[in-house]
């Protein structure tokens, strides 16, 4: 399941992510790496971005960041 | 590219300075509190700079005698896509233009989020300088249940671990000996993780190849259009990037993106010998979590939101705008202060008296009269910053911006400039990607300032019908001119963002950081930075601008007119007599022509001025907007400030440049205004007219002071004159389309 599509409080360990661009290496240096637990906290009032807490503190990201990001929920 | 210094092939860093001075850089993630800890060692011999080309802030201060601190900005990777990132990196590397490579490190950590920020730390172990690291903020980790072993962590990297509560000024003795220590003897360090075979040949051929060191070469390879590749281009041509290519084609062959390979190895190398320094004890929900789930609730946090921004803008509104008028009043005190030491003498009325008062009183004045509004700006603006909002406020908005292409970063700013402009594009530093800071800069201006208020409250009193649509209308044509601003600047993002400022989406990711008490000393220093930048680096050209203005508007100041009103004025004492045996009344009476005389004089001069005459130039561009050469000069007059043009219709009106109070001033105008009339005896303002001046004034961009700190934040005039260029074109097309409309439905 993709974590963009994760609801507050879903998550897994991250099975893939898409580390491609400087979005991707972003990402990825911001600790969304595979075999990494990672939550959903909540949904921006207007849908977008989202709020996930990975390695033990909180981002956040956007939905189509999320996307790139697979996890085995 | 363990022990990457030792391995350099031909490196390209300079060798450390050879002056007696030591230099220690500071290095950290954003929110670990690295300006709290600069400041407490450096106390007060903190400078602010830029560094040269870039706008990018360059803080130094004395650690101790011989002993220089360099504060880097914040990052959260070397990987350099961005100014601030590139400039941490050549100042690490050696690199920095005008930069000696530093001796030493201090690399500050956040106790509470240790595994991210040592992302950033072994990558700092690979520039090849000695490290001291502060873990900061252990007090607030400890509470949420957080303990590092301070000495295990400093076994499992092979580095001197100082604790700090750099806030609370704990730990700083012990860190400055540390760094001490440091300086004295200690190694580059030595990474104990190794790179993935794939990668680590080719980062080793390049290096070779390119007579670079592994550093480098690491990150030229391993960021894709970062600012390593870049530098390496421009360095050694279209084969480097070639090589490059080639490179990374040969490790993706072998399995996963090179970004990959680095970031999966520093992840899983701190897990293991890290991970057994940090104990986490479960506790409940922290302050953070509670104030969220309030903060950015759907309809709570939305509505917190809003109050908390229109709090800030009231209050830079009732507080600053006081302030303003104030200022205003001194200097205008000032400068009757000067006229009346001139009266009498025999340089009454004279060049110099001119000079002093119109040129030289009202250009300091137009700049401080800013300061106020930056300084309430950016006390906000620090103390939501320091306190951890900053970043929910962008995670609220971030969707509404995306429909110009911007982010959630650009929100503060923007809000902002509605208060005004300079203080706004000031505020674009905290956004990260450059083409988006650009883009926020560039319609900034569009956004209503309050110097737009009297414009519009003059215009709209004297043409707007009060009782328009039950009284609305006034009020409507209010709202309508901010509108016009916000509506005409969501095309321009998009045409910016598409054109001159393309590129690929940014990332949007950021970190929601623990609340905390803001610290006052960071607050103050922002507040005292920005002022003071403003005044320093902006004053100036504002001040020279006001002068040029003052010298159109003075020049030629044929003595002809003098000696004419002179002579009536002669004649209106003559007709009086003696002043001293004159009745109240009368001597009132005597007062007011020979006061309207004076008026009627500046009126002369200024129509007489060479900017009167650039006025009568300008007509045929003017007349399809329905203005005459009153208003074209007035616009002109006003580039220094748009509020000046009020002042400018007074004077050619004859009504001398302030009126004795606002109702009075308001009604001498309105009246002038209305009474006006081309040759031909039809009246030059109608509604579409003053609509016309209206929507002109909302998007043009008469503000000295906004053109020069645009200059000052993009390091070119030619984005200034872009600025204008393009505002001014807007304005015009605006102004002619309501204006010819308004005609034809009139």
């Amino acid at each position: 399941m993709r974590l963009s599509q994760c609801k507050p409080g879903q998550g897994g360990t991250i099975t893939q992510v898409d580390g491609e661009g400087a979005v991707g290496q972003r990402l990825m240096e911001m600790g969304l790496i595979e075999g990494v637990s990672v939550k959903v906290i909540r949904v921006a009032p207007l849908g977008d971005p989202i709020e996930v807490e990975v390695q033990h503190y909180n981002l956040s990201l956007r939905k189509s960041e999320a996307d790139r990001v697979e996890v085995d929920a | 590219m363990s022990g990457a210094a030792s391995e350099a092939t031909g490196g390209v860093s300079a060798p450390p300075a050879a002056t007696g001075v030591k230099r220690v850089a500071i290095i950290g993630n954003p929110n670990t509190g690295k300006t709290t800890l600069f400041n407490a060692l450096t106390g007060m011999s903190a400078r602010v700079g830029n560094y040269p080309g870039v706008t990018v802030e360059k803080k130094t201060g004395a650690l101790e005698p011989g002993v220089e601190l360099i504060d880097l900005p914040g990052t959260y990777s070397l990987a350099a896509h961005s100014p601030d990132e590139m400039v941490a990196v050549n100042v690490l590397h050696g690199d920095q233009a005008g930069e000696a490579r530093p001796h030493a490190v201090v690399v500050i950590v956040d106790a509470g989020n240790l595994q991210r920020n040592l992302f950033l730390l072994t990558q700092v172990m690979e520039v090849g300088l000695p490290i001291v690291v502060a873990l900061n903020m252990v007090d607030a980790a400890a509470k949420a249940g957080v303990t590092v072993d301070p000495k295990a962590l400093g076994e499992a990297l092979g580095l001197p671990v100082v604790p700090t509560v750099a806030s609370e000024k704990k730990g700083l003795d012990a860190l400055r000996a540390a760094i001490r220590a440091t300086l004295k003897d200690a190694p580059a360090p030595k990474p104990a993780w190794n790179w993935p075979p794939s990668l680590k040949q080719e980062i080793d051929a390049l290096a070779k190849g390119q007579g670079i060191d592994a550093f480098l070469a690491g990150r030229a390879l391993i960021d894709e259009g970062g600012a390593a590749e870049t530098m390496l281009a421009a360095r050694r041509g279209a084969a480097a990037r070639e090589a490059l290519q080639a490179a990374r084609a040969k490790v993706r062959a072998a399995g996963s993106p090179p970004a990959k390979l680095e970031i999966q190895m520093r992840y899983a190398w701190i897990a293991r010998a890290v991970g057994p320094c940090v104990s986490r004890q479960p506790a409940g929900p922290g302050l953070t979590d509670r104030l969220d789930r309030v903060l950015t609730h759907r309809l709570v946090g939305t509505l917190a939101f809003v109050l908390l921004m229109t709090g800030v803008f009231v209050t830079i509104f009732i507080v600053a705008d006081p302030i303003m008028g104030l200022i205003d009043e001194c200097f205008g005190w000032v400068g009757d202060q000067i006229t009346a030491s001139f009266a009498g003498g025999a340089m009454e009325g004279g060049m110099l008296q001119s000079l002093l008062v119109d040129g030289v009183v009202a250009g300091v004045g137009g700049v401080l009269v800013f300061l106020p509004q930056i300084a309430f700006l950016f006390l906000f603006i620090a103390l939501l910053e320091d306190c951890g909002y900053m970043a929910r406020a962008a995670f609220l908005m971030d969707r509404v911006l995306r429909f110009c292409g911007l982010s959630g970063h650009s929100f503060i700013p923007l809000m902002s400039s509605f208060a005004c402009a300079v203080p706004g594009v000031m505020a674009t530093r905290t956004i990260g990607n450059p083409r988006d800071r650009f883009t926020t800069i560039l319609i900034a201006p569009l956004m209503s300032c309050s110097a737009r208020i009297p414009v519009y409250a003059m215009l709209s009193r004297a043409f707007v019908p009060a009782d328009g649509l039950h009284g609305f209308l006034p009020a409507l044509v209010f709202a309508g001119m901010y509108f016009v601003g916000i509506v005409a600047a969501i095309p321009v993002a998009l045409v910016l963002k598409g054109t001159l400022l393309k590129g690929p989406t940014p990332p949007f990711v950021m970190e929601l950081p623990q609340y905390k008490m803001p610290t006052p000393r960071v607050v103050w220093q922002r507040v005292w930075e920005a002022s003071k930048a403003f005044t320093v680096r902006a004053g100036t050209a504002i001040f020279a601008i006001s002068i040029v203005i003052w010298a159109l508007l003075y020049f030629p100041h044929q003595a002809s007119i003098g000696e004419d009103y002179e002579a009536r004025r002669e004649a209106v004492r003559a007709a009086y007599g003696d002043e001293e045996k004159l009745a109240e009344e009368a001597k009132a009476e005597r007062q007011s022509k020979l006061d309207e005389l004076d008026h009627q004089e500046a009126g002369a001069y200024l129509r007489a001025s060479i900017m009167g005459r650039m006025g009568h130039w300008i007509e045929p561009v003017v007349r399809p907007l329905g203005w005459d050469w009153k208003i074209g000069m007035a616009a002109i007059a006003s580039f220094p400030a748009r509020e000046v043009i009020v002042g400018t219709l007074r004077i050619i009106y004859d009504l001398g440049d302030e009126g004795d109070d606002e109702e009075t001033a308001q009604k001498q105008i309105q009246d002038k205004l209305q009474a006006a009339e081309w040759p031909d005896g039809r009246k030059v303002y109608n509604l579409p007219v003053a609509l016309s001046i209206m929507i002109f004034f909302a998007l043009c961009a008469q503000c000295a002071a906004t053109l020069v700190t645009i200059k000052k934040e993009m390091g070119s005039w030619k984005w200034a004159a872009f600025t204008f260029v393009y505002m001014t074109t807007l304005a015009y097309i605006g102004a002619f389309a309501t204006y010819q409309i308004g005609m034809m439905l009139l």
